[in-house]
């Protein structure tokens, strides 16, 4: 059963006045309102975080009937669940009589949620099952609209779970589009074409969200944001090549590009970089706990299949970007998680090979234990930086007659930027053209009055 | 590998101690370990651990980080779980779990000026307390301690508290004890951290 939504137009920010975001987003920057309005945050959680598809899970964090896994779409508490039946369903967790949450724990498995507060209690499908002392009510159970709300539209892309509260939205792969490219890419490198998810490294700043989603393909920052990484990852090598080196010089130089990839994803792609040969990604990969034993073993045990072993120990040297919220960065899965207009989380999930054909052999747990210690690295000498030029940013933005963020670089430069017929936008590392498009589209969804919708089961 | 071989490996450059032998040991090493039955009641060893705590607190507070790195063995691993109960660190991400390399590493890295994480740098007090020492089941010679931990953290217009506790394997080294392993488990290791870029 389908329920529309009602949904205010528009963000009411001064009394009788709505934001024109054709003049907050302009073609070569954006104003700082778009970072710091509380109102237009609010916004977002519908006209984004619910009008588009939002990444919500990996399937390995639901792996059988019955599991299920709490996360948000936007603000609202999720349950995914994998029920009885095997079907994924994104849950609203709000019990249905007073609101309450139904579920707070972060994983587990249960084919009922038991309401803590008076006891109803909803099978995994979200149908209402039992209520407490039902002769005390006059109405009929039966009615749909006590069965738990949920996401109408959750749909998986290889392992990757996204929902939309928009009936309307095109299906998941048109809207993933080109950048379904990349993302079968890095699960092709992989035994079977897949990972599992194995914890996280997770982070939170104070700053909006979109700042996270502009740096995730920027070439630009890299050599200043992250000059202490590159300075340590170096220190003991002696060609000095390791981790993020090809930044070093002029990065607009090197074969490597950024892309826009439509509908708000952007792509950064390092492997022009590196050759294609087997050994070429694990050459440049920083030193690890266990580095030089676990080569060691992989030599012994795999004798020249060893390369390819240690490439999948070793970070892919992408940035794959699916708005809103999903970063595929080297091995992690990162996912954005917007909590105000000034907090956001970045949780990092690790990511481990299965070999369920057995192709490594008992290697398979050196190759994981090494690629759980590649995997620390950056978020622990990298992203920790990022993120403290966030927060100065935020509150850089607190100066508001300085109105504006500048987002031009590449914009004009003759022969600079490439649209291939696909409509997929190329240029140089350093350029910023993916954030001026993403915006764009960002802007047509506030525009765009959202028509959302929830279900519920018959 | 044999202590020749073992010898020519310098632990700051190289890693090849960090085996799945190691790895098993340490996740024997924390389990299960707190017991009644294996307590170190003698008050001038107690005091002792106590001491060394204490001074650990001390080195890092004072950012004598280098210092700080010289009360751990030379084949060391400092360790943040980024699960509640431990995890295991072969088949899973730790917010940390770094070997005496990467444990430099962090060191240089805060040392360069351009980690933009500490720059203002933090200014921490810990207090830690609740020492507890237990002598390894899996070795008579080794120690575990338990302490807890509160470290106040003042960074640019905030000071925040980080909270756990933290566990250390010892053994003695020249009439002193060293560090062999040493693990915090912060009370919100599975929630989302901000800046997490001290040593802890
Ligand atoms: S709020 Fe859930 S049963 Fe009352
Ligand atoms: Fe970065």
């Amino acid at each position: 059963m389908l329920e529309k939504i009602r949904t205010a137009p528009a963000p009411i920010v001064r009394p009788n006045a709505a934001y024109d975001y054709d003049e907050l987003v302009q073609e070569d920057r954006v104003h700082q309102l778009i970072y710091t309005d509380p109102a237009i945050f609010t916004a977002e959680m519908t006209h984004v975080f619910g009008a588009t598809w939002v990444y919500l899970a990996h399937e390995s964090q639901i792996p059988k009937p019955d599991d299920f896994f709490t996360t948000r779409l936007g603000l609202r508490p999720i349950i995914m669940v994998r029920d009885a039946q095997g079907q994924v369903r994104a849950l609203f967790n709000r019990c249905t009589h007073r609101g309450t949450t139904l579920c707070r724990l972060e994983r587990g498995s249960a084919r009922m949620f038991r309401c803590p507060y008076h006891g109803w209690a909803f099978l995994n499908s979200g149908k209402l099952q039992t209520v407490p002392w039902r002769d005390g009510y006059a109405c009929d159970f039966d009615d749909p609209k006590f069965n738990v709300a949920q996401v109408p539209r959750v749909e998986s892309y290889r392992g990757f779970i996204f929902g939309t509260l928009n009936m309307a939205a095109m299906p998941l792969t048109d809207y993933l589009g080109p950048i379904s490219g990349p993302i079968d890419e890095w699960l092709d490198r992989h035994p079977g074409g897949r990972v599992v998810i194995r914890e996280a490294n997770r982070l939170m700043y104070r700053g909006n969200w979109k700042l996270a989603y502009d740096n995730s393909s920027d070439g630009y920052h890299v050599i200043f944001s992250h000059r202490s990484l590159l300075e340590t990852e170096n220190r003991l090598a002696e060609e000095g090549d390791k981790g993020m080196s090809f930044y070093k010089g002029r990065p607009d130089d090197a074969p490597m590009y950024v892309a826009y990839m439509g509908n708000g994803h952007h792509f950064k792609d390092k492997r022009p970089n590196i050759e294609k040969r087997p050994g070429a990604l694990w050459e440049i990969e920083g030193a690890a706990p266990g580095t030089e034993h676990v080569e060691g073993e992989l030599r012994r045990k795999l004798g020249a299949r060893a390369l390819e072993a240690l490439d999948l120990c070793a970070s892919e040297p992408v940035n794959i970007n699916v708005f809103p919220n999903l970063s595929i960065l080297g091995n992690h899965i990162q996912v954005i998680e917007p909590l105000s207009v000034d907090t956001t989380n970045t949780t990092w999930y690790g990511t481990a090979v299965v070999d369920e054909a057995g192709i490594w052999g008992d290697a398979i747990h050196d190759i994981n234990a090494l690629r759980m210690r590649t995997q620390e690295q950056f978020p622990n000498f990298g992203e920790v930086d990022d993120l403290a030029n966030f927060e100065e940013i935020q509150r850089g933005l607190a100066a508001q007659e300085d109105e504006w963020v500048y987002m031009h670089r590449g914009l004009g430069v003759p022969g600079r930027i490439r649209v291939a017929d696909n409509g997929v936008i190329t240029a140089p590392a350093t350029d910023e053209v993916f954030m001026r498009e993403y915006i764009k589209e960002w802007r047509r969804l506030m525009r765009t009055p959202p028509q959302l919708s929830i279900r519920r089961e018959p | 590998m044999n202590s020749a071989t073992r010898a020519a490996h310098d632990p700051s450059r190289t890693s090849h101690y960090v085996t799945d032998a190691l790895y098993r040991d340490v996740v024997a090493w924390f389990t299960d370990w707190q017991r009644e039955d294996r307590a170190v009641t003698d008050a001038a060893a107690r005091d002792t651990f106590r001491r060394l705590v204490e001074r650990e607190a001390r080195l890092l507070d004072n950012d004598l980080l280098e210092e700080w790195a010289a009360m751990l063995a030379p084949e060391c691993i400092y360790w943040i779980p980024a699960s509640a109960n431990g995890g295991d660190p072969r088949r899973e991400i730790t917010i940390t779990f770094d070997d005496r390399r990467r444990l430099e590493d962090r060191i240089y890295r805060l040392r360069t000026g351009y980690a933009w994480s500490q720059k203002p740098k933090s200014r921490t007090v810990r207090l830690v307390g609740n020492v507890e020492a237990f002598i390894c089941r899996h070795d008579p010679q080794a120690r575990m301690l338990r302490s807890n931990v509160l470290i106040s953290e003042f960074r640019g217009f905030e000071t925040r508290c980080l909270a756990g506790w933290c566990a250390h394997r010892l053994r003695e080294r020249a009439g002193g004890w060293e560090i062999t392993v040493r693990q915090l488990n912060l009370i919100d290791c599975d929630r989302n951290l901000r800046n997490p870029s001290v040593i802890l």
